[in-house]
């Protein structure tokens, strides 16, 4: 099947359907939360409590002994929600730093939930087979209930999100602050966070706990390049999330043996590295090309200076001189030369250069400009 | 100046760990007075200030605004924080930032309006930031981010400004801006205190002064205690400052 293949039975295939419509549900509350992550700069917060989630994922299957997808993420929540709490407690009762606190309570959930696994594949129960689905996710096994479960998660994070956005934002940006206006910040927190590790269990299924952080952080880290703005930046991270979940899964789906999961999150990062390079404000590209251009400027400048200087010797300021004599300067080439002309601040003939009167004053306003200048920037 | 004390401390204690930061602290802080901190480093004086906003909790000791606790008062405080306390490449604007001012008043949920607008459009105004509204904060300089928390207190409206060393690299234009705003805060009798380090302005500056080092080593009016003595006892060293300017 080719991807326009793919784009056609979208609409007719019941269950291409509901696998796309669930990517690109989680793609999307993974982007607007994982910007809230990654402006608290708790960018490994979401793999930590993706890998906590394990053995809640086990246990939950242990005590039911059924695969119900719903009963098994109910216990990866309770399991997440416990990795985040003792998480915190490791950060606010020790000295340990808070990346030592992430990387221990990762390894030892994720430990304790593979021993459980393995554990559980031992059991003679047929019903256990397929578990292990978790740990890079299957897209495939999505189905309407969990579609439904997703679209009624997002739906309340984004009410929830709207309701106390101002809240949010101060939070984010100055904790100490919100105390003193008299908001109780452990309940915002405790909010933004139940909300972010609830986005990381539904989207196990799909992802899998080893890929799940980057499906949180990739379309928020790439969001943040194209805007100054909060709520902006929360449309647009929920937006390409929800772009990769389809196109992820139109490739997948597209070639055989591809699994879903890791597809979605490689769309995700190319959406990053586009980003990086790309956006005019922050990408390197454009970093790179203002760089430039203020160097030729600068030359330009730093020439003009220079013939300023002689020309203002002489009485008549249009008198021609040699080029030779700007040669112990190192600031000019042919290249600044001619757009020096073409910009009309010198005429050129033969092998002498003669200011204009635009040149004249364009060069004495550059002496008050860079005074000026100076006093506007601090 | 009137006798209300605009800030009551009593047997303020906070300790950090074991270590203690603040040691049996009573500060009586007069209405209307336009009063420095100062201290050597870890004398714990951003410490008081986050103790008196209830952002740290004392092991010990009593705190009231106006006679009353920091959570029944807190509408007549507004804090500047330390400039470096945030990251300034948060995405939003100038005019947002002062629009936070609001939100106390505000309450939960509760969006600003066109009245809120219009107080922080005042307040960048006030501070010379008027024009920089829509700029990104991490386009700004330092002086101009100081300016921008300037004014987000200033529309808290409050009685009593609390500020955490808001001259702190900032240039002279800005502080001069800064220093003028809150002779003007006082002019209007509000309490205004400041972290402050440059020893130096103090007298220029402020009509009065606590030394602080872990323990209170003297508070009251500049002219009568900012001295070699008290300067000797806060930094263990002879500070020559011309006292007498």
């Amino acid at each position: 099947m080719s991807i326009t293949d793919y784009f056609e039975q979208l609409f007719s295939d019941y269950t291409l359907r509901t696998i796309t419509l669930g990517t690109a549900v989680l793609g999307a509350i993974c982007g607007m939360l994982g910007s809230f992550a990654v402006l608290r700069k708790q960018s490994l917060l979401g793999d930590a409590i993706s890998h906590a989630a394990l053995p809640g994922i086990a246990i939950a299957f242990l005590i039911t002994g059924a695969k119900d997808s719903n009963v098994l993420l109910l216990g990866a929540l309770v399991s997440g929600l416990i990795g985040t709490f003792w998480i915190r407690g490791i950060i606010t009762k020790t000295h340990l730093k808070t990346d030592t606190a992430l990387g221990l309570i990762l390894s030892l959930f994720f430990g304790f939930g593979m021993l459980l696994l393995t554990f559980i594949q031992k059991q003679p129960n047929a019903n256990q087979a397929g578990l292990d689905k978790y740990l890079f996710g299957q897209a495939a096994t999505l189905v309407v209930s969990d579609v439904i479960v997703m679209v009624i998660v997002t739906g309340v994070s984004l009410f929830t999100l709207l309701l106390f956005w101002k809240e949010f934002k101060i939070l984010l940006f100055d904790a100490d602050y919100t105390k003193t206006l008299g908001f109780n910040t452990r309940i915002i927190d405790i909010l933004i966070t139940f909300f972010i590790v609830l986005a990381i269990v539904i989207g196990l299924q799909t992802v899998g706990v080893v890929l799940m952080s980057a499906m949180l952080l990739a379309p928020a880290a790439a969001a943040r390049q194209w805007t100054n703005s909060l709520s902006v930046m929360i449309g647009l991270a929920a937006i390409f999330g929800a772009f990769s979940g389809v196109f992820g899964t139109a490739i997948s789906a597209s070639q055989d043996n591809l699994s879903t999961g890791p597809v979605i999150v490689l769309v995700a990062a190319v959406f990053v590295l586009v980003s990086f390079i790309f956006s005019p404000g922050r990408g390197l590209l454009f970093r790179e090309i203002r760089f430039r251009q203020n160097r030729r400027d600068l030359k330009l400048k730093k020439t003009l200076q220079l013939m300023y200087r002689i020309a203002s010797t002489h009485e008549n300021i249009s008198h021609p001189h040699s080029i030779k004599i700007l040669n112990d300067f190192q600031g000019f080439t042919r290249g600044t030369l001619k757009t020096m002309e073409e910009r009309e601040w010198i005429e050129i003939e033969q092998k002498s250069w003669m200011l204009t009167s635009k040149g004249y004053r364009e060069a004495s306003n550059l002496f008050s400009k860079s005074t000026t200048d100076d006093t506007a920037t601090d | 100046m009137t006798n209300v004390s605009a800030i009551q401390i009593d047997d303020l204690t906070v300790a950090y760990d074991y270590k203690p930061v603040l040691w049996d602290i009573d500060l009586s802080v007069p209405e209307g007075v336009l009063m420095a901190i100062v201290g050597p480093n870890g004398a714990g004086k951003s410490t008081l200030i986050k103790a008196i906003l209830g952002i740290i909790k004392p092991i010990a000791g009593t705190i009231s605004i106006y006679g009353k606790s920091y959570t029944d008062q807190r509408k007549l405080v507004a804090y500047v924080p330390q400039k470096g306390s945030v990251d300034w490449d948060f995405p939003t604007t100038a005019l947002d930032v002062v629009m936070m001012g609001t939100y106390g008043s505000l309450g939960w949920i509760k969006r600003p309006g066109k009245n809120e607008k219009k107080a922080a459009l005042e307040a960048l105004e006030k501070v010379g930031m008027l024009s920089f509204k829509k700029r990104q904060i991490s386009q700004l300089s330092g002086g101009q981010q100081q300016r921008v928390f300037l004014a987000r207190a200033l529309v808290q409206n409050a009685s009593i400004y609390l500020m955490d060393e808001p001259f702190q690299g900032v240039d002279a234009t800005t502080e001069i801006a800064i220093i003028n705003i809150l002779k003007e805060l006082r002019k209007a009798g509000k309490t205004v205190v400041v972290v402050h380090h440059d020893l130096q302005t103090v007298p220029e500056y402020f009509d009065w002064v606590t030394f602080l080092n872990v323990k209170k080593i003297a508070t009251g009016p500049v002219k009568d205690i900012f001295n070699d003595d008290n300067l000797t006892k806060t930094y263990g060293i002879n500070y020559k400052v011309a006292v007498n300017k």
